[in-house]
């Protein structure tokens, strides 16, 4: 097995919380996407699945239903733009092109420098604050193209 | 508009709201204290619960007190039971548990507690949305520290009451929101809502008896407890009693989230609390809780905001979250957008949603682009009929078929201008962004 051991003590901790063992799968598969390289590799589903007794397909069949859960290698930097109504209201298209201006990967792809993955999201819940990004899992909010030129600036 | 009493957002303001010292010395856990040490029987929380009229804030309205009370007899059905608290917040345009969580998380932890004694629950577990990464990691800070000093765990405040509290992340499929699909989620399977019934309350997470509520609706349990439930109905109307948070955002001056008594008309809301709509523009239409709630134009923004009300005008109070939209919005535009969350949401199981949400996308898009023809108008209403209401194994088939009624109800005549047009007028040509592929990466 080859997940660190690191993580094999955190989800052996992990699903003593709940009565079956298989209900850590989704917070392992978090874990395993943030500690080892922002993706979803074939050996990481297969080391889980062992983890947790299952087959390989069942687990991947779990990974590929969740929209946060990447199963291909991305850029260095995540940029999550809300695409849903009430940023689209207030300018979130055209923060998108900004986005992709700036970063110079398309939606849905990476960065020729390797920097930056760009991709789409549904609503964030953050619509009081719109137009919105998740940048590496931090949320940027009220953003105009300037605003959002400086922060991807400031991670670059 | 007159004064009123506020008490859901009233901790937030002192400095480090969301730590332990903030909410004790802001009378916090008192609730759960006086009811473990006096102690109240179970069936005084759930009765003062029921006796207040709180209906749960998830969307439905569900009154929470009778729900409580639908958990078996344990002297009679000893299965462990759970609570699960529903902080998936996915429905578009609802951005207010995230306040209550970063902000005022113990103020959730008690009330799961009371829930969990009320309910004879060993468990609860919070189910948050994957992205909202503070409101987990504070949420996780208020439960660590009140493991600490004894309120949660084995024996809590000596008593022989004992339960865990326990965070789980979801991972950005709006149907876990539904209260089955979180469930299977939560046992670590594709979000696929159950069919119903059995109800959770019979058998819901690993086959035990479960109650799934809202963040909103669990927040408002230690209130309750602690001031009675007269206290609480003299905030609201008859049957929508409280106050509740409205998320508004949109075509407003001031979008944002207000703690608000039932009782005020959406006129109010959008004038008097959010600053009226921006860019001295008029109001076109409004969403009253969400983007599965039907689209009501402006003619009708005197409604009251009160679950029974909204209903009345022929849309739902869902989760109050206002999406205002002003006279340069396209319809068409803002149906392609909803009916893409509804087709790209729907897990697959029933052919009337996987389906239906499909070709009710492709037909907004179409129109929206200046493609649609004479005929689609009629398909919209009847792929509509064939997916709701009650169709389906869960409401997200409702949740895309009700709106496009309303819309092709209300603004018909904006609709077939775009058809006739064979271009949408509305439309403003701006920056695109280059889109590696159509789906989402
Ligand atoms: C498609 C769909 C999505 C839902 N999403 C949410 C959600 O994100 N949060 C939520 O609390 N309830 C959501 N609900 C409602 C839940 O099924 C459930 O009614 C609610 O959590 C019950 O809580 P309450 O009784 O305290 O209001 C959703 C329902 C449907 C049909
Ligand atoms: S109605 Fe749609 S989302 Fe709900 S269970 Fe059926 S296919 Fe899945
Ligand atoms: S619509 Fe973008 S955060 Fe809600």
């Amino acid at each position: 097995m080859a997940l660190p051991d690191k993580l094999v003590q955190e989800f052996t901790e992990l699903v003593t919380h709940y009565p079956e063992r298989r209900a850590g799968l989704i917070p392992a598969l978090h874990r395993c996407q943030e500690e080892l390289g922002g993706w979803l590799s074939p050996q990481v589903i297969e080391d889980l699945a062992a983890f947790f007794g299952l087959e390989p397909v069942e687990v991947f069949g779990v990974a590929t239903f969740y929209p946060m859960f990447r199963l291909t290698p991305r850029g260095k930097h995540l940029v999550s733009v809300c695409h849903n109504i009430s940023c689209t209201l207030r300018g979130g298209e055209e923060l998108l092109a900004h986005v992709c201006e700036v970063t110079g990967a398309p939606v849905g792809g990476t960065s020729p420098d390797g920097q930056f993955t760009v991709v789409r999201v549904e609503c964030q819940g953050a619509c009081a604050n719109a137009p919105m990004f998740d940048l590496d899992g931090i949320y940027h909010e009220d953003l105009d193209a300037q605003k959002a030129e400086r922060i991807l600036r400031s991670v670059k | 508009m007159k004064e009123f009493p506020k008490y859901l957002l009233n901790r937030i303001g002192v400095a480090d709201s969301h730590t332990l010292r903030a909410y004790r010395s802001q009378g916090g856990y008192q609730a759960i204290e006086d009811v473990l040490r006096k102690p109240w029987t179970q069936e005084q929380v759930i009765g003062v619960m029921k006796d207040s009229g709180l209906r749960g804030r998830g969307g439905a309205g569900f009154p929470t007190g009778m729900k409580w009370s639908f958990m078996p007899d344990i002297t009679k059905d000893p299965r462990p039971r759970y609570l699960a608290v529903n902080a998936d917040e996915s429905e578009p345009g609802t951005c207010k548990d995230r306040v209550l969580m970063e902000r005022d998380p113990h103020g959730l932890i008690e009330g799961c507690l009371i829930a969990c004694y009320a309910m004879r629950s060993k468990a609860a577990y919070i189910y948050v949305r994957g992205e909202y990464r503070l409101s987990y990691n504070r949420l996780q800070a208020a439960i660590d520290e009140a493991r600490a000093v004894g309120l949660i765990g084995k024996n809590i405040l000596g008593t022989d009451f004992s339960c865990d509290i326990w965070m789980h992340k979801g991972a950005g499929a709006y149907i876990c929101g539904e209260e089955t699909g979180l469930m299977e989620s939560l046992e670590g399977k594709r979000g696929h809502p159950r069919p119903k019934p059995p109800f959770p309350a019979g058998s819901g997470l690993w086959k035990s008896p479960t109650t799934v509520n809202h963040v909103e609706s669990i927040f408002n349990a230690p209130f309750i407890v602690k001031n009675g439930a007269e206290w609480f109905k003299t905030m609201g109307v008859p049957k929508s009693t409280g106050n509740f948070l409205c998320g508004i955002s949109g075509h407003v001056n001031k979008p944002g989230v207000y703690e608000l008594p039932f009782g005020l008309t959406a006129r109010q809301i959008i004038d008097e609390v959010a600053g009226g709509v921006w860019k001295g523009r008029k109001l076109k239409a409004f969403f009253p809780g969400g983007s599965s709630t039907g689209l009501l134009p402006a003619s009708m923004v005197d409604v009251v905001m009160d679950h029974d009300s909204v209903k009345a005008a022929g849309s739902m109070f869902g989760t109050a979250a206002m999406i205002v939209l002003d006279e340069t919005a396209s319809i068409p535009q803002v149906m392609d957008v909803t009916a893409r969350f509804y087709d790209h949401e729907s897990c697959g199981q029933c052919s009337q949603c996987r389906e239906g949400t499909q070709w009710l996308h492709q037909i907004f898009r179409r129109i929206a682009h200046g493609k649609g023809s004479p005929a689609d108008l009629d398909l919209l209403v009847s792929l509509s009929n064939g997916m709701a209401p009650a169709k389906t194994i869960c409401a997200l088939a409702d949740a895309a078929a009700i709106p496009t009624l309303a819309a092709v109800k209300h603004f018909r005549a904006e609709f077939e201008e775009c058809i006739r047009l064979g271009r949408d007028p509305l439309r403003q040509e701006s920056k695109t962004a280059p889109e590696l592929h159509e789906a989402h990466a």
